[in-house]
């Protein structure tokens, strides 16, 4: 049992550092800002959920659970609000979403 | 594996403080200064100094970032062009980390048993606290008890600061006309800050008054408590726009925090010397003199904890309620 909680442990903090890093390479390559930020959003959510669902498992039935659980409801709440409110203030001070690639698909469909 | 750890993180900051020197637009500094913060946080916590990280995270990485935000918006985002070479500064620079660089060879190696500060008082200290004050926590034992009275100067200090700050930024009398102004309607209009910060709010407050009264166990005390809950009325301002804010907690108030905090912290020590003690000697506050101890930490972090919630609270309106140049 201990085993099989290991292993799925490991599994889950590999994928969070796995995601981690596509995320901060998709920061740097991804063309646009929103783009850029939508890479940057991984690591907020998904990569922080999975590194801390495997360090819950590791720590097992402790008060280091209770607090991990409290980590993850805290960051489920500020990550996605704070992505929104950077996307939110970039779009008011009038950056438009880069729609060129969408638009010259259509034209040549057209 | 710690060591590793801690070198990677030194040389990330040496990496971001030399990026803040080269960021020519304020905002990226300021951003760099908060994850500059947040690593020296996590380096403190390396070092197994729980309070000091704690402390430069709540103040350092939190309030800090938002009094700088507040004071950007007042100004423009990028530095000014500098034009005249500092020609003194260099040999100046050179010479002083020369002097630092050379005084770190003889710093003892981390950890070591036989550094100085492992045998001057600290021994005592460690000795003493479980029999004269009895808080699990020797730090807060140290600041609270045995060297009240720099703390008392610390709080003096953070009072003091705050009336420099009102003093430097009410020069002039905000305008009655702007009460339409972006600033005074807050993200009342967006949906989702606005729920979210809803509900985290009253988390803040309460994990600030957790740390407040649990410093006496584990880290935390009035300093970190102060900012915590700070924070979350500014988040409160923010939310819903600073005339609710002021109406719900109006300035009278925290001046009476500000100032009453730190007299709060001195009336203690009086009391002491009132009972018969010496000035912030609490083990004659009550018959048994570790409860008296236990009293006096009690009221003084209760003391810190309210100044400094005052006063940064005055700062972040100062700010606010000041128009754009």
């Amino acid at each position: 049992m201990n085993q099989v909680l290991d292993v799925l442990s490991w599994v889950l903090l590999s994928c969070g550092g796995f995601f981690i890093l596509v995320g901060g390479i998709g920061a740097l390559r991804m063309p646009s800002f929103y783009t850029r930020m939508h890479a940057a959003s991984v690591t907020d959510t998904m990569a922080s959920f999975l590194v801390i669902g495997g360090l819950i498992l590791q720590a097992g039935w402790s008060l280091a659970t209770v607090k991990l659980v409290a980590i993850i409801l805290f960051l489920m709440l500020t990550s996605p609000t704070s992505s929104y409110a950077v996307a939110n203030a970039a779009l008011l001070s009038g950056m438009k979403p880069d729609t060129k690639f969408k638009a010259n698909k259509g034209g040549r469909e057209s | 594996m710690t060591i590793l750890f801690a070198v990677f993180l030194l040389s990330l900051l040496v990496i971001i403080a030399v990026a803040i020197i080269r960021a020519e637009n304020l905002f990226v500094a300021l951003m760099l200064t908060t994850i500059f913060s947040l690593l020296m946080a996590t380096n403190f916590f390396i070092l197994d100094a729980a309070d000091v990280a704690l402390t430069e995270a709540a103040i350092g990485a939190g309030i800090t970032t938002v009094i700088f935000l507040g004071a950007l918006a007042l100004t423009s985002e990028h530095e000014k062009p500098f034009v005249a070479v500092p020609w003194l500064a260099l040999p100046v620079v050179a010479v002083t980390a020369a002097l630092l660089i050379f005084a770190s060879f003889d710093n003892p190696r981390l950890g070591d048993p036989e550094a100085p500060i492992h045998q001057h008082v600290v021994p005592w200290y460690l000795e003493q606290t479980p029999k004269l004050v009895d808080i699990p926590n020797v730090v807060t034992a140290i600041l609270g008890s045995f060297r009240a009275f720099d703390t008392l100067g610390e709080v003096f200090v953070i009072f003091a600061a705050c009336i420099g700050v009102l003093f430097l930024l009410s020069a002039r009398k905000p305008s009655e006309t702007r009460c339409t102004a972006p600033a005074s309607v807050g993200l009342s209009q967006h949906l989702i800050p606005k729920v979210a910060g809803r509900f985290i709010l009253p988390f803040i407050i309460l994990f600030g008054f957790y740390v407040q009264f649990h410093g006496d166990f584990g880290p935390g005390g009035g300093f970190q408590a102060g900012a915590i809950v700070a924070t979350g009325l500014i988040l409160f301002a923010l939310l819903e726009g600073e005339e609710r804010a002021l109406r719900a907690f109006p300035r009278w108030i925290m001046m009476a925090m500000a100032a009453g905090g730190a007299l709060l912290y001195a009336l203690v020590g009086v009391a002491g010397i009132a009972m018969g003690g010496k000035f912030l000697d609490y083990s004659v506050l009550s018959s048994d003199p570790i409860a008296g101890q236990h009293l006096g930490i009690l009221l003084i972090e209760a003391g810190v904890g309210i100044t400094v919630c005052g006063s940064l609270l005055l700062i972040f309106h100062a700010f606010a309620a000041r128009e754009s140049f």
